[in-house]
């Protein structure tokens, strides 16, 4: 298909307006200056892929984005940063110096060529089947209680694990020493915290 | 057993006239015959055993000991009653095959190197068995009592029954090889019991004394013996007195003379002739049946032994007859000179040593004149009554703790037994009718008179014939002399130690009175006219000796013997009998030149320490050392300083080479890990550069390189 | 629509994050660009499953697992940050090389 072809199918539109800007606010996350920004830059970068959800039919996904990755994930993000007391505004140093950057966007272009130069390579400009229809919700319950119920047990088990884990790892010492020096208390095992 | 026997054919001995050329043939002995291997190898086991286990056993040895002598002495009387009353002629030769280097020559003699070990079986071994094995037993069992208490008891009997094991492997002999073996081990045998009570000095250098003079004449002895083998192409007796039997123009008969020398010489030694005699007299250190059995029966007699066993070399005119003269002039030195000696001893033990070599003198002059019969006959009836005589010396210096006659005297009162016994082995040595002494010296004597007017060779050698006749008269003279002072000064006159001597115990008295029985009775063998037996025995070798036997006595020769024996007698008497109180006194026999040479032993002994010894021991010894010291030393410090030298560089090159090129490979290892350690930063972002970086490299690797 | 425009998309965001985790130096910085990696395959699966018209919506059901997963994952490192926070009051993570030989 040309790009011509392309641009005629109006939902192809819909489509560059919804990733163009997740690219920018993409891009925006790992080069902002400041830590809130990237935060919200995320967010913009998340929705735009609700909204692609939506575009694809799969709904149920599209709206559990929204939730829990917008609604929990960058809610727990912007609580982090305001418990590591990141200093709010605009800050120079949250990336490495150039003999960092450099190198890791040499390869992060690269990894990018590789990958999209393979897909193109095999896929060329297949395109979806005329009907693309809208997943209903039951029919994705259906699925996972049927065929997927072992992962989905295992996902909460993950979910119950990881929810003790951060309460573990995240409440206060039971009794509070003085710490001579960090790699004394790194070394010396804290009492009864695992 | 037969199938390891070398030979075992079985041929006839031809007629024993002597003279003739017999074949030398074996013959089938018999079971005894077989056997008699264990005559020298029981002793010497049991002396093995004895050192083992002696010190455990009941009796401390003695038992094993006196149960191997006893073991000898029995088969030994089985064996020369055989020879001296049986008929049969016996002459076996047993062997058993030890190895062969080289091959069997042509005419079935065996190579030059065949090793075996064989025992014979004929008139003359026999007759040394049976010396060996009966007085042996006696003087073991005196020994029991003499060395009681004694610091070494199980060691002295061990050794004397390798004593005796060596002795009778010398005399069952029968190639020259087993005989120097045997030769060498009763010289050890000698050299241990001289040297029984090393703790002093005088006894160990006696010990020393006498190997080294024997060792000297050993040179001979191998000499000759080498000579022989080489020229017949083997060392065996019965092949030697093969070539022998067969005339002359052998290889044998260009050397025999010098061989015959050579043989002469080795026997010398031994047999204590003049001048190496000088060793027989100090051998008195050791202990008294020592003494006995070795230096007066036995061990001494060994030299006699080799020329009777070589009589047929010695007596063909074509070998080694011609040098006999030599063997004559030196009997008759031998007789003569140490009797003299014997004359101003005042140890006892000394005065029979003297006496000893003065009566292998007369063996040897025997022998030296032809007469093998005179000269063996001789050494048996002087086994008994030489070794009685030690014995009763023995009793004495017991009872009274002292070998000096000047401190006893009178002991006949005290010790009856030994007196008796004593005095009729001096009666028999002095050669008083009818004791064994008087047979056999008158056989020598007339076998001396025989070859004046018989000698076969030019008139020069009868006449030496008649000056040793006339010497061996005067020899006479002289034992009786000296016997009869040493009778008189021990047990006549009054004792001169404090105290009253006991008689020895019975165990010790008994064999001294066997012995006395054999001193009386065993010249009775060989009474010219009446018996025969012993020269019939000691005629049954491989080649008869064809020597001169008297058919009737002798009654010129007789008559003169005697009376010079009972003047003699009857001097001594007169001199050292009467007058108890001034006895020791008289014994002065200062005739002012005569004595101080006699005491010194014709300085003989200061000759050979002068000229001899004290040389060795300083300027060459010296020298030697020097030459060590400063040659071969020299070489091994010089290896020492090479290899030093030669240590240098090699450390160099260990330390800068090897150890710079492991040190090298230390640095460079710690530097790639250094290098190697940047990358472990502990850094997650960095490790995850790596992860990227490296999925990059590789997914671009396949798509470009792969398919 | 064509498949290859979902999938550059994703690879885009993908490159980026990879950029983000390389790059940033604070800790909460790195694991928002891993939330950016994880939202750029969630777009891969959705977009494959309804490229290829699966009847068990697989690729959709995985990316629910993906979700909760990365919820989970997030909790617990933000709970991590936390404590070496706590330890030495600075989220750098130039400073987290104890592990270094």
């Amino acid at each position: 298909m040309t790009m011509s072809d392309w641009l005629s199918q109006p939902e192809n539109y819909v489509f560059l307006v919804i990733a163009l800007p997740m690219v920018f606010g993409a891009w925006r996350v790992v080069t902002t200056r400041n830590v809130v920004h990237a935060a919200l830059y995320l967010v913009l970068a998340l929705g735009g892929s609700a909204a692609l959800f939506l575009l694809l039919g799969a709904e149920f996904v599209a709206w559990t984005v929204v939730l829990v990755y917008i609604g929990a994930v960058v809610v727990l993000f912007l609580f982090g940063v305001m418990i590591t007391r990141a200093p709010l505004g605009r800050q120079d140093d949250l990336s490495h110096a150039a003999n960092v950057r450099i190198p890791a966007a040499a390869i992060s272009f690269a990894l990018f060529i590789i990958m999209g130069g393979s897909m193109l390579s095999y896929f060329g400009g297949e395109e979806f089947t005329a009907d693309v229809g809208i997943t209903r919700t039951a029919d994705i319950g259906f699925v996972i209680f049927d065929r997927f119920v072992i992962p989905f047990e295992v996902v909460s088990m993950v979910l119950l694990a990881a929810l003790i884990g951060g309460i573990v790892l995240a409440r206060k010492d039971p009794e509070p020493k003085e710490v001579e020096s960090v790699d004394a208390a790194l070394a010396a095992p804290e009492g009864g915290d695992a | 057993m037969n199938s390891l026997l070398a030979h075992a054919a079985p041929l006839l001995l031809a007629a024993e006239d002597g003279g003739e050329h017999a074949e030398t043939v074996l013959a089938d002995g018999g079971v005894l015959a077989s056997a008699a291997w264990l005559i020298p190898v029981v002793p010497m086991v049991m002396a093995f055993l004895i050192v083992f286990f002696g010190k455990r056993s009941p009796l401390k040895g003695w038992g094993m000991a006196v149960g191997a002598m006893g073991f000898v002495a029995l088969y030994g009387t089985v064996l020369f009653g055989q020879a001296l009353f049986g008929d049969s002629a016996v002459v076996y030769q047993g062997a058993v095959e030890i190895g062969d280097i080289g091959t069997t020559t042509a005419d079935g003699h065996a190579s030059l190197l065949h090793l075996e070990w064989g025992w014979l079986v004929d008139g003359l071994s026999s007759m040394m068995y049976f010396v060996v094995g009966v007085v042996g037993l006696f003087v073991f069992i005196y020994a029991k009592s003499y060395m009681k208490g004694d610091i070494r008891y199980t060691w002295f009997f061990a050794s004397f029954t390798l004593f005796a094991g060596g002795m009778l492997v010398l005399v069952s002999a029968p190639n020259l090889i087993q005989l120097i073996v045997g030769w060498e081990l009763v010289g050890v045998a000698s050299y241990l019991l001289i040297g029984h009570y090393w703790e002093d000095q005088e006894n160990s250098s006696a010990a020393i004394k006498a190997f080294l003079v024997n060792k000297v004449a050993d040179v001979g002895l191998f000499i000759g013996a080498i000579m022989i083998g080489l020229s017949v192409g083997s060392f065996r007796f019965s092949d030697i007195m093969e070539v022998v039997a067969g005339g002359g123009g052998t290889t044998l008969a260009t050397v025999a003379f010098w061989a015959g020398v050579a043989l002469f010489i080795g026997a010398m030694g031994k047999s204590a002739q003049f001048p190496l005699h000088v060793w027989l007299p100090d051998a008195m250190a050791g202990p008294t049946p020592v003494s006995a059995l070795m230096h007066a029966a036995t061990m001494v007699t060994a030299g006699v032994f080799l020329i009777g066993r070589m009589f047929p070399f010695y007596n063909s005119p074509e070998y080694a007859e011609e040098m006999r003269w030599i063997i004559v002039i030196i009997g008759s030195l031998t007789l003569f000179l140490p009797g003299l000696i014997a004359l101003v001893q005042d140890d006892i033990k000394k005065v029979l040593a003297y006496s000893t070599v003065s009566q292998l003198g007369y063996m040897m002059v025997a022998m030296g004149a032809g007469a093998y019969t005179a000269g063996l006959f001789h050494l048996f009836t002087h086994a008994f009554f030489k070794a009685l005589l030690f014995l009763g010396a023995g009793s004495v210096i017991h009872a009274v703790h002292s070998n000096n006659m000047s401190d006893m005297g009178g002991l006949r009162k005290y010790m009856p037994w030994t007196f008796w016994t004593f005095l009729i082995g001096s009666a028999s040595l002095a050669g008083i009718f009818p004791l064994a002494g008087f047979w056999s010296k008158d056989e020598i004597l007339a076998s001396l008179q025989y070859a004046g007017e018989n000698y076969p060779v030019e008139a020069g050698g009868a006449a030496l014939a008649n000056v040793a006749l006339v010497v061996a008269i005067v020899g006479a003279f002289v034992t009786a002399f000296y016997m009869t002072r040493a009778v008189s000064l021990t047990f006549f006159g009054s004792y001169k130690g404090h105290g009253e001597p006991l008689e020895s115990p019975k165990m010790m008295t008994v064999p001294l009175v066997a012995l006395a029985v054999g001193a009386v009775t065993a010249g009775w063998l060989n009474i010219p006219g009446v018996t025969s037996y012993f020269t019939d025995a000691v005629g049954k070798v491989l080649v008869p000796a064809g020597d001169h036997h008297a058919e009737a006595i002798n009654f010129a020769i007789a008559l003169s013997a005697s009376l010079v024996g009972l003047l003699a007698i009857g001097l001594g008497y007169l001199l050292w009998y009467p007058d108890k109180e001034t006895q020791q006194e008289r014994d002065t026999f200062r005739i002012p030149v005569l004595y101080p040479l006699l005491v010194n032993k014709y300085y003989i002994d200061d000759f050979y320490m002068d000229v001899i010894v004290r040389p060795i021991r300083g300027p060459i010894a010296r020298a030697t050392d020097w030459f060590n010291g400063h040659v071969i030393d020299a070489v091994v410090n010089g290896v020492g300083f090479g290899t030093k030298a030669l240590a240098k560089p090699i450390y160099a090159f260990d330390q800068r080479g090897l150890d710079g090129a492991i040190n090298a490979s230390a640095a460079g290892t710690a530097g790639t890990g250094t290098f190697l350690r940047m990358f472990q930063t502990g850094k997650v972002q960095q490790y995850a550069v790596m992860i990227f970086a490296g999925t990059v490299l590789l997914v671009a690797g396949l798509i470009i390189f792969g398919t | 629509m064509i498949i290859m425009q979902f999938l550059i998309l994703g690879a885009a965001l993908f490159s980026l994050g990879v950029y983000g985790v390389l790059t940033r130096r604070n800790a909460v910085l790195v694991l928002l660009s891993v939330e950016l990696m994880l939202a750029a395959v969630n777009i891969n699966f959705v977009a494959f499953d309804r490229f290829l018209g699966d009847e068990l919506a697989g690729g959709q059901v995985f990316a629910l697992f993906i979700i909760a997963i990365a919820a989970a994952e997030v909790g617990i490192g933000l709970a991590i940050i936390l404590l070496i926070y706590r330890n030495r009051h600075d989220a750098n993570v130039d400073d987290l090389d104890l592990m270094k030989l």
